[in-house]
């Protein structure tokens, strides 16, 4: 089923979806090249014809892989998790795959876009409340749901796609200045998780795109 | 299947999927949440998911990885890409400016979508089998429609929507016709 060509993901190194599949990739052991789309740059490189013909949303992430491009992060992981099953990150009982995305939408639907830096320009002035409300709002609800779920990690002791959508949403929370302390499965998890090499190797400190001088 | 409906009012008494009771069910506070074989669950494509996995007839995901990836991405585009920019809470957050911001972010999907779905449509947004795309497709026209956003800039979406909706099961479930709609129904 693989393709002999490597992978190639449309991403930028602070973008927490591109993150999310930088993590998925690095839990699969597979490689793949970096085509960094400077979202800040230029006025944005993700707003250029080429982008948009391989993403019309004009967002990141896009992959080309196996000979086709994808977008939508949560769309993708789930594409290299059924075409490269192992290790799984999902679990196999329908209740706990359940669990791990809904988990995933509440991040991925209900965090992360009111916080993007598209909606972001759009707000204004009031970017950064309108950022942390929203960061707050879903780790409120997010947290009494981890307290119910999580083992060692967010559902049971297996890593799964939940983990992925939320530690680069911790890292985004961090640079809201929104105060993880207030949920402590959340801090606990992401700690736990920062710790495992796939984790560190996709960590936006260190990507090809990386600047040298980088803001937290 | 059949179920029962527990209707949760987004607007009546302050809006009653902010009341504890609900809060218990879904601690983000709102619709959908499914309570089924003894679990409840939040988050539509969760909830939908989990019902294809174990009731999985007739399929709403295609069995081939790239379409079931294809449905993925445009079920996405749509539940992370356009609905929550457009949802009650944030219109509210908004406060005057709100229908040109929901007509704003339905219109930027919707551009973004089209182009995409030339590509992947047959009868149905992916191929010729209903899937999990055209059951976020439709409800999003919908909204489309109430936020005055001229869905005939789309084609393809214009097409897939009224082929949709002359599906029993687009029709039955429409709001039009709930527990909970309202004898003077607002469009």
């Amino acid at each position: 089923m693989a393709s002999q060509t490597k992978p190639v993901l449309h991403g930028y190194y602070r973008s927490s979806c591109s993150w999310r599949v930088r993590i998925a990739f690095a839990l699969k052991g597979m490689e793949y090249d970096q085509v960094p789309v400077n979202l800040v740059r230029d006025g944005g490189q993700q707003l250029t014809t080429r982008f948009k013909a391989l993403n019309p949303m004009q967002q990141v992430p896009a992959v080309t892989i196996d000979g086709f491009t994808l977008s939508q992060s949560l769309a993708i992981i789930q594409y290299i998790e059924e075409t490269r099953p192992e290790p799984h990150l999902l679990p196999s009982e329908p209740k706990t795959r359940a669990q791990v995305r809904m988990i995933c939408d509440i991040i991925a639907s209900g965090i992360q876009p009111l916080q993007n830096l598209y909606v972001l320009l759009k707000i204004g002035e009031e970017k950064i409340h309108w950022g942390q409300h929203f960061i707050q709002r879903g780790f409120e609800a997010l947290e009494p749901i981890l307290v119910q779920t999580a083992g060692k990690y967010c559902v049971g002791n297996e890593i799964s796609m939940a983990d992925l959508c939320l530690v680069p949403q911790v890292y985004n929370a961090e640079r809201f200045k929104v105060d993880v302390t207030q949920f402590p499965t959340i801090k606990r998890l992401n700690e736990t998780l920062l710790q495992h090499e796939a984790f560190k190797t996709s960590h936006p400190s260190c990507q090809p795109d990386t600047p040298d001088d980088m803001p937290i």
